[in-house]
């Protein structure tokens, strides 16, 4: 398999489809549109199942009822979608059917506008519904990362039935990039033993949500949350660069951690020791790796297209560390605004002429 | 007929041309020079004092960029004989 | 040469007052600025600005309130209907209307146009059908046409996938709580010029109290249809109206009697 150029929606499209995807319900929303374009063509031409739901409410419970007779399904939207879509993905974790859903991120809060940001963090890593539970957040950083992790959301969601999103945002779904797609993997055809295909010679199956006894919801909350533990032991993912000497750690993901990158490099060729650290999953978070760099002594600077979310997660984090002050400071950007590299250099730069010349570390924000 | 005229909003236009299509004296055409949007806007093109004022092109430009100018009725003659005495000035 | 001087000629047709001076975002030929432009001159005709609300939609009409000299909100995706309910009941003197595509109308807000429509909620909605979802770059809506070929319908709409185009005005026309349901086209003078005298209407059936008016108006999305604005009028005529049969679907008897009123007052 050799790289091509390819748009960042279509890339992770046709990573779904060669990671057989069955079915595809979605709804046009930009960013993403372009993915729902590129499965009314491909799923069509494989005799899959593809579908433009009236509304991204139709689509959700359309990915449910797939996802109970036993499909590989997936959709894709951005804010304003996960927001219509949170009653559907509630039903689906309670019931506990896999599904992949992709976000791809742009300014609100409304209807915003169209341009890149990273404003739905808390609203996907926490819930993104009613209830007890955390969907498997992942978040991509380039085209080729959002292509490999296509393929493990699908097979993640299947292992723990439970919901994996992919968290991009506009900028990794409109721009293009050098790439390879994975071979097309072929359909199995079967179907996981309780899904519903008709109780030929077997026990019925029933996919639900509904526990009217207290004592049976408690149960099954408990069994999600054993789920949860395991998923938090077992999926956390990130990447460092630079970690041993930095002094300051910034902290970001996706695009924004894109930016994070390029002013590392800008610092350290100045002479200052700075590192990166990407969180590839959003949920599990990896809050022990991030206490542990914290009793190493590093600070943090944390950069968002928001105002400020991933943040409360890196305090959580850090904050578990007992005794320590550590500082950590936030620099977003909100509304679609990208930060640029030298905004991100100045800050720190700023903040560590400071912090040298007072001789004393920032105590953390409260 | 009454003479009529039209004046365009050039700027306002996006040269559309459904005016020009819909004008049944065919006196408007599209301008040489781009306005400052990047369209050839529409303009009137009537030397021979054709426009009726019919107002279809107003009817269907989608963004209300024409006004339409009628002669008040009785005036034709005054316009034919002062159009008469310019041409025996100049003769 | 001779030009006429100001006594000598008169306005026959300007730009109606009820619309502001931005230039608009639709593209060339688009029908929605036709529509703003029939909407502006009949609320200049009935003197009604200054109690005018509209409720703009998501989709290319995202920005109608730049257009319009009114107070009017931007409601959520489909949400348009359920909206415009609460703000005529806020204040039912407000005459208040709604402008929205067949994505918006037809797809995710049927829900809600067609139980406003079942309360006869006292609301004008002016539904633009251009067989396309315009903003997002030309998918297939409800209404696209059998066998039409969009971004999200590539090889042509299949009905076996995906049925068949929905026909709004007639559908809501078969609910009790709809005074007026008229469908017209934008595609030429003639057509454009009847659409004017349904909006009217439209607006008449509020101002009577009378309940849920609705005038669909076959539009053109030149851009994304792949045409010029000339070949997209046409597409509308030798396409659209087969499918899409220009009439009245519903006038209920006391609006006819107005319209007769109306007639008599205006032809002296």
């Amino acid at each position: 398999m050799s790289e091509q150029l390819l748009k960042g929606n279509v890339a992770i499209a046709e990573a779904a489809v060669r990671a057989g995807c069955e079915a595809y319900y979605g709804y046009p929303i930009t960013p993403q549109t372009e993915l729902l374009e590129h499965m009314s063509k491909r799923m069509v031409e494989l005799d899959r199942v593809f579908l433009q739901a009236e509304s991204e409410v139709a689509a959700i419970n359309m990915v449910y009822g797939a996802a109970a007779a036993g499909m590989r399904v997936m959709t894709s939207t951005s804010g304003p979608g996960i927001s219509l879509m949170q009653e559907g993905l509630s039903y689906i974790a309670g019931s506990e059917v896999p599904a992949v859903i992709v976000d791809v991120m742009r300014g609100g809060p409304g209807l915003g506008n169209i341009q890149p940001s990273q404003g739905d963090y808390n609203q996907v890593t926490k819930t993104t519904g009613h209830g007890d539970f955390h969907p498997l957040v992942l978040a991509p950083a380039t085209i080729q990362e959002a292509i490999d992790l296509v393929g493990l959301a699908f097979d993640l969601a299947e292992k723990y039935r439970t919901i994996v999103f992919i968290l991009a945002d506009g900028a990794i779904g409109q721009m293009m990039e050098p790439a390879e797609l994975p071979p097309m993997k072929p359909l199995s055809g079967k179907r996981p033993s309780w899904a519903l295909t008709g109780a030929q010679g077997r026990e019925k199956n029933i996919i639900t949500s509904l526990y009217l006894g207290a004592e049976n919801l408690e149960q099954l909350n408990q069994n999600l949350q054993t789920k949860l533990s395991t998923i938090q032991d077992n999926e956390v993912r990130y990447e460092e660069q630079y970690i041993k000497d930095a002094e300051v750690l910034l902290v970001a993901f996706g695009t924004a951690a894109r930016v994070a990158e390029t002013a590392v490099h800008n610092l350290r060729c100045g002479g200052l020791h700075v590192g990166l650290f990407r969180p590839i999953s959003l949920w599990p978070f990896p809050e022990k790796r991030l206490a542990q760099l914290a009793r190493q002594g590093k600070s943090f600077f944390v950069v968002e297209m928001n105002s400020g979310q991933m943040l409360h997660d890196v305090r959580e984090a850090v904050g578990s560390t007992a005794g320590l002050q550590v500082p950590i400071i936030f620099f977003g950007r909100m509304g679609g605004v990208i930060p640029m590299p030298e905004e991100v250099e100045g800050e720190i730069r700023t903040w560590l002429t400071y912090k040298m010349g007072k001789e004393e570390i920032m105590p953390p924000e409260d | 007929m009454p003479h009529g005229r039209i004046e365009i909003d050039t700027d306002r236009c996006k040269g559309c041309e459904l005016c020009r299509s819909a004008c049944p004296q065919d006196v408007i055409k599209l301008a040489d020079d781009l306005n400052n949007k990047g369209y050839w806007p529409a303009v009137l093109l009537d030397p021979e004092y054709k426009c009726t004022g019919c107002a279809l092109c107003a009817v269907v430009c989608p963004d209300g960029c024409i006004t339409v100018y009628r002669e008040v009725s009785g005036r034709t003659e005054l316009l034919k004989k002062e159009a008469r005495h310019h041409v025996r000035a100049t003769a | 040469m001779a030009t006429l001087t100001a006594e000598q000629e008169e306005v026959v047709y300007e730009r109606p007052r009820a619309l502001t001076n931005a230039h608009t975002i639709y593209c060339p030929g688009c029908n929605h600025g036709t529509a703003h432009r029939l909407v502006g001159e009949v609320i200049d005709e009935l003197g009604i600005q200054e109690r005018t609300i509209l409720v703009a939609a998501v989709g290319c009409s995202s920005f109608a309130y730049n257009y319009f000299n009114v107070d009017a909100c931007g409601a959520a995706h489909g949400r348009a209907a359920a909206m415009a309910t609460a703000i005529k009941r806020a204040n039912p003197d407000n005459i208040v209307f709604t402008h929205q595509g067949d994505g918006d109308l037809a797809s995710i807000g049927i829900a809600e146009t067609l139980h406003a429509a079942a309360r006869g909620e006292n609301i004008t909605i002016i539904f633009i059908n251009n067989a396309v979802y315009g903003m997002t770059g030309g998918q297939m809506a409800p209404t696209s046409l059998i066998g039409q070929k969009t971004t999200s319908s590539p090889f042509g709409r299949d009905v076996k996938l995906t049925g068949y185009p929905l026909c709004m005005a007639e559908l809501l026309a078969g609910l009790p709580g709809t005074a007026y349901s008229v469908r017209c086209s934008l595609h030429d003078a003639r057509n454009i010029i009847k659409a004017k005298k349904a909006i009217r209407i439209a607006f008449d059936a509020q101002i009577e109290g009378l309940g849920f008016s609705i005038v669909e108006l076959l539009s053109a999305c030149p851009t994304n249809w792949g045409m010029t604005p000339i070949e997209a009028k046409d597409w509308i005529r030798d396409h659209m109206i087969p499918y899409y049969p220009l009439g009245d679907y519903k006038v209920v008897e006391e609006l006819k009697r107005k319209i007769e009123r109306v007639r008599k007052q205006e032809s002296g």
